[in-house]
This record gives C-alpha cells, sequence and structure tokens, in this order.
C-alpha cells in the first residue's frame, strides 16, 4: 500500500464552498504564478513546464511541453483549444475542476497562452455542463474585470482573449481534430494525421496547442513552485498527483487526487480513504483502470502501481483517470453490451469499420443478451472486431482516423477472452428455450437498451 | 417558430465578433435559437445562415450532428437519465424503467400535457454518484425512483423554477468582455508575432520556440 501525503496540487480549494469566487482564488494564492510568469521569458517557462514532465491529462498522457514544442517556429498565428468535453464513459475530474475552481483553469490557460505565444484561446466545455459554463463565464468576467485576462494583462504587453464556447453533444469532439472541425462550425468529425496534426495544422489550419482541462490546471501550481518540485512528486515517468474517479461497485465511490505513479489500483479501490472496498463485501471480477475504452483489468493487477508506463505493458491504459468497478454479481455480456453500445451511438459515421462495424457489434451482442444467439456468434464478434482493429493487440491497430472504434473492440476482447464461458451460457440458454418452445419473454433483457 | 428575437440579434453578434472565422459562431448560435424557442426552429436555421454567411444546408448539417440540439419541440423538462457503465452497475437501467413507468412514456417520448421528455443518455460525468440524471442539464444525484417522484412532482408544480430554467437555456451567466479590456480576435492571416514574444527576445536575446 502506498497513500502518500502528497500535496493536493489541484483539488486543494474543493473544501471550500466559494472556491470558484475570485475572492477565494486570490485569497489562496491565485493568480500569482501569473503575475511572476509576465516578468519571466516564455521561452524559460517552457522550460519549467518540460522540467515537471507533466503528462497529459486527457487520454493519449503525452508530455505537455513536448507537444507545445511541436509549434513549427516562426509560425503565427497560434492558438490554444481548451478540451473541456470530458464524457469518456467513468470520467469524472475535468467537470469538476471547471466548476470548484474555474479560476486555477483560466490562469493556467493564460500561462500556456504566454509561453506558446498563442493569439486567442478558446475554452470548449461539453454542452452538457451548464453549471461549469456558468462558473467559468462568471470567473471569465472577473478575470476581465481585474485585469487578468484580455488586453495588456497585469500592465505588461501580453494580451489574449479567453473565449468559452461549448459543445452541443457528441462524445467524439473529445477527439482533439474533431474538436477543431466543431469549433469552426462544423460536424465534429476527425481529421486525418497527418497531415492535421494540430500543432502544425489546427484551427484555421494554424498552429493549435490543444490541452485538456485537467493539465492546464497543474500549470499554475507548476510555475509557483517550480518544475523539480513537481517532477519530485510521482514516479520518474508519471510526476506530479493526478484526479482518479472509481465508480461502480464500490462502498464509497468518489474522486480522489492522489500521487501519480505510486499509488495501487489496490488502495483507491480498497483503502478507507479511498474507495473503501468492494460493496456488500463481494468479490472483484474486473476493473476498466482508464475509461470505457480501456481493456479491462482483474484480481491480478489489483497491486500494479497506478502509472503511465506500467499500465501500458500490461495491457491496458490510465486514459482519462476513470476507474469503473465490477463485482462478482455483474454479467459480463450486459455489461460488455452496455460500452459498446456507446461507442456504437457516439461514432460519427466517417470511417466505415467504426460505423458499420460497432453497429453490428452492438446487435450481436444485444441478441446474444436476448437469448437469440448463434454459437457462431463469439467468433463473429472477434471477427468484425479485427475489421476495426487489426490482430486486436495492445496498443491497438486501427482500420479508422481516430481511435473511437478500436474503442469499442476493448471490452469485447477483455469480456470474451476472460469470460467467454457467460457467452457461451447466454447463446444456450436461448438454443435451450427455443428448443423447449416454452419460450417466455427474454428475462435478462436489459431495461433501457434499444437498437 | 422564429427567427432570432431584436434582442438575441444583439447577442447573437456579439458573439460572431469574438470569432476571427464567422462560422465558429454556428454552434453557440444554435444553442441561443434553442434557448428562444425550446427547440431550433427551421426559421432560425435560416436566418443563422444568414449571419455567418453560410448555406442553410450547413446550418443543418452542423445542427443535426448534434445530440443537444432539438428539430421539434420537446418538454419543457428534459429528463436524461445515465444509463452507462457507472450507472449501469448502479441500476441506472431500473432507474430509467421507474422513470417511463411514473411518467407513462418511453425514452424518447414526451408527456403528452407537453412537460416531460425522457431521453435514455450516455455518460454524463457523475459516474461516482450514480445513477444520476439531468434535467435540463442540470444534475440530480444518487437518485431513488421516491426521489425521482418528488422531482417530478416539485418541476409539475413549479417549485423548482429557480434552479432549472425551461429547455433551451443552458448557462444562465454568460461571458462579456467590456471593450476597454478586449485584446481582440486574431486573424488566421495575421502574420505578425505576438507582442510579449517580441519583447522577451530583445530582452533575452531568447528566441521562442
Amino acid at each position: 500500500m502506498a497513500i502518500t501525503d502528497a500535496p493536493k496540487i489541484i483539488t486543494g480549494r474543493f473544501g471550500y464552498d466559494d472556491a470558484h469566487t475570485l475572492r477565494r482564488y486570490e485569497a489562496t494564492g491565485g493568480y500569482q504564478a501569473l503575475r511572476k510568469a509576465v516578468e519571466m521569458s516564455p521561452a524559460t517557462l517552457i522550460d519549467e513546464v518540460k522540467s515537471a514532465s507533466l503528462l497529459g491529462r486527457g487520454g493519449a498522457g503525452f508530455p505537455a511541453g513536448v507537444k507545445w514544442g511541436f509549434c513549427p517556429p516562426g509560425v503565427w498565428p497560434r492558438y490554444l483549444v481548451v478540451n473541456g468535453d470530458e464524457s469518456e464513459p467513468g470520467t469524472y475530474k475535468d467537470r469538476m475542476l471547471m466548476e470548484r475552481d474555474p479560476h486555477q483553469l483560466i490562469e493556467g490557460v493564460l500561462l500556456a497562452c504566454y509561453a506558446v505565444g498563442c493569439g486567442q484561446a478558446f475554452l470548449y466545455v461539453r454542452g452538457e455542463m451548464a453549471l461549469a459554463q456558468e462558473r467559468i463565464a462568471a470567473a471569465l468576467n472577473e478575470a476581465y474585470a481585474a485585469g487578468y485576462a484580455g488586453k495588456n494583462i497585469l500592465g505588461s504587453d501580453f494580451s489574449v482573449d479567453v473565449v468559452l464556447t461549448w459543445g452541443a453533444g457528441a462524445y467524439i469532439v473529445g477527439e482533439e481534430t474533431a474538436l477543431i472541425e466543431s469549433l469552426e462550425g462544423n460536424r465534429g468529425m476527425p481529421r486525418l494525421k497527418p497531415p492535421f496534426f494540430p500543432a502544425a495544422k489546427g484551427l484555421y489550419l494554424q498552429p493549435t496547442i490543444v490541452n485538456n482541462v485537467e493539465t492546464l490546471c497543474n500549470l499554475p501550481w507548476i510555475i509557483a513552485n517550480g518544475g523539480a518540485a513537481f517532477a519530485a512528486l510521482g514516479a520518474e515517468s508519471s510526476t506530479g498527483t493526478r484526479m482518479f474517479a472509481v465508480s461502480g461497485h464500490v462502498k464509497t465511490p468518489g474522486v480522489f487526487e492522489v500521487e501519480y505513479g505510486v499509488t495501487t489500483f489496490r488502495d483507491l479501490i480498497y483503502a478507507p480513504v479511498y474507495a473503501g472496498g468492494i460493496l456488500g463485501g463481494r468479490e472483484l471480477k474486473a476493473f476498466i483502470p482508464g475509461g470505457a475504452s480501456a481493456p479491462w483489468f482483474y484480481a491480478e493487477h489489483l497491486d500494479l502501481p497506478l502509472e503511465k508506463a506500467t499500465v501500458d505493458k500490461a495491457g491496458s491504459m490510465l486514459g482519462s483517470g476513470a476507474i469503473v468497478v465490477m463485482d462478482e454479481t455483474t454479467d459480463a455480456v450486459k455489461a460488455c453490451l452496455r460500452v459498446v453500445r456507446f461507442f456504437a451511438r457516439e461514432s460519427c459515421g466517417k470511417c466505415t469499420p467504426c460505423r458499420e462495424g460497432t453497429n453490428w457489434l452492438e446487435r450481436i451482442l444485444q441478441r446474444i443478451l436476448d437469448g437469440y444467439g448463434r454459437p457462431s456468434d463469439l467468433d463473429l464478434l472477434m471477427d468484425v472486431s479485427d475489421n476495426i482493429s487489426p490482430g486486436i493487440v495492445w496498443p491497438p491497430k486501427q482500420t479508422t482516423i481516430c481511435p473511437l472504434g478500436p474503442s469499442a473492440v476493448s471490452p469485447i476482447a477483455s469480456a470474451l477472452q476472460r469470460f467467454r464461458p457467460e457467452f457461451e451460457a447466454h447463446v444456450a440458454r436461448g438454443l435451450q428455450s427455443r428448443v423447449a418452445v416454452s419460450v417466455s419473454s427474454p428475462s435478462r433483457a436489459p431495461a433501457g437498451s434499444h437498437g | 417558430m422564429a427567427r432570432l428575437s431584436a434582442d438575441n440579434l444583439v447577442i447573437a453578434n456579439e458573439i460572431i465578433g469574438r470569432y476571427p472565422v464567422a462560422k465558429s459562431a454556428l454552434i453557440p448560435l444554435l444553442h441561443l435559437a434553442q434557448e428562444q424557442d425550446g427547440y431550433v426552429a427551421n426559421d432560425a436555421m435560416v436566418h443563422i445562415a444568414e449571419l455567418l454567411d453560410v448555406s442553410p444546408a450547413e446550418v443543418l448539417g452542423s445542427c443535426s450532428f448534434y445530440e443537444m440540439f432539438k428539430r421539434e419541440p420537446v418538454g419543457r423538462y428534459l429528463v436524461n437519465v445515465c444509463t452507462n457503465i457507472s450507472c449501469q452497475l448502479m441500476g441506472g437501467e431500473e432507474l430509467l424503467h421507474h422513470a417511463e413507468q411514473s411518467l407513462g412514456i418511453k425514452a424518447g417520448n414526451t408527456t403528452p400535457d407537453g412537460l416531460f421528455t425522457i431521453e435514455d443518455v450516455e455518460c454524463i460525468a457523475a459516474c461516482t454518484e450514480a445513477p444520476c440524471l439531468q434535467v435540463n442539464y442540470r444534475y440530480r444525484h444518487r437518485i431513488t425512483n421516491a426521489e425521482f417522484d418528488r422531482m417530478v412532482d416539485d418541476l409539475r408544480n413549479g417549485r423548482l423554477d429557480a434552479e432549472v430554467p425551461p429547455h433551451g437555456t443552458l448557462a444562465r451567466v454568460r461571458q462579456s468582455i467590456p471593450p476597454d479590456r478586449r485584446a481582440g480576435v486574431v486573424a488566421p492571416d495575421d502574420r505578425r508575432e505576438p507582442a510579449w514574444l517580441q519583447t522577451a527576445t530583445e530582452l533575452t536575446g531568447d528566441a521562442a520556440s
């Protein structure tokens, strides 16, 4: 067990009811990093963030400072786009950061703009998050009035407008090039990379940095305390602290900021200060370690540290910091169907393997669950999966522009490989009930499912 | 229903003025139209097309991609019950079933009095608070069947009016940039190096990467 007393870098103000106000933010060290930054050269600021080794907190986990460096030198203007479109199933952290401490995010945005030289910033919040939109709007209005945002920030020659905008319901917009399409007023469909790497050709085909909310929220602390202090926390390749949401069959589900790379899955799921163990003292069946796109983990993975490289090597990912716990009573087929149905509904339709494949996967799983499955369906599921993600390997290969399609393969590969007898039992039950003619309505069909 | 009202036209133009390229205001303006009428009317889409100098088909094309935009009237209260994995494990599907029984409609439909529409939705980022739902995008965490029924009764009798605006209204606080604080839009063809980088280069000789 490794429960450390690492400082709360980004959730430190959550204890205050008025943490979203400028007064509280200023009273707790807010905007001091920005004051410090405008006295520094942008290059020094970038070095500081690089020395922190801050990994992006959105899902892919790419080092933020390195990402900034991908903008081609001398090409202007550059834009900053904040990805606040949190919608990966199981993920609940960016909404919290936006609702409870919006000034911390705004300060992070301003620091990034100053460092990279972004002429304008767009803060894209998920459409469904009305309170986050209100809190950020109010915070921006305060920040402008106080001289922290807009023209000649803190009397310097640093000027940038931060524009709040929000989406309208589309998971795919969390993918950075789809987000850019959406910001340009289009359907949120991903662009092909290359050539459309945002750092080179992003918003309006200009160099664009797309950073996740949690990533940016770390910047004020890093600038105030130094990159070295940040890098001193956590493991070598996963520094600082990170927010993890633990949900599902646990006694005390919650969102916890823990030292990155040190704390283990067992700590988070079982420790009384975190999720407190499985509901009703039941056994663990499986858990999703990093959002619905991640392959499932099992009891033998509990002692792995929450560290990017370790989890990647073990065949899954920390993704968006979302841990979903399933106890022994969980129907693996039903859980698998629900995750696959999500990807089928959210496929943007641009690439055929994903558009057609995810829908077929959903239909096949639904008929298995409804008692109309065929023995050949199990291999068919793997065959369709293989067409979306050749070889069904980790990290996934893809026949699609973005990783959404391969994400639908994760739950299938996991559930089918680990719990194949459950799939077979559903198929056998269906066959028997039809042979016996005493057919009643399917008993295990989930109430809310539809095609 | 309608094109944007005179008041909303003022807001629309202010929003358009924040973006380097007008079409970027498309989604914000669709939200504005939905706030005005409770749904996105055809006339509003035509009006938005005129404002952004794009075709009405382009507006419809984007509008129809996003789930939150309703092109037909929905209930005054949109009840979105999450059934995704974390909620499913904690009874989200049973909650949806209860909502359907309680309001007498299946998900995707509206009660005959026009008050409630139920939707079976994907993850709404309240996973540790399952099962959860939203009413007009205002959260209800860890909700029981009894709490659901009380909420419906409260909504019906206007007791939640202060907290839950009618469908279409999202943020009730708008961003407002004072003219004297505005840094201004940066157009994609504005090739100048930002001023603060030039200063830094002069002072330190550092070339910003």
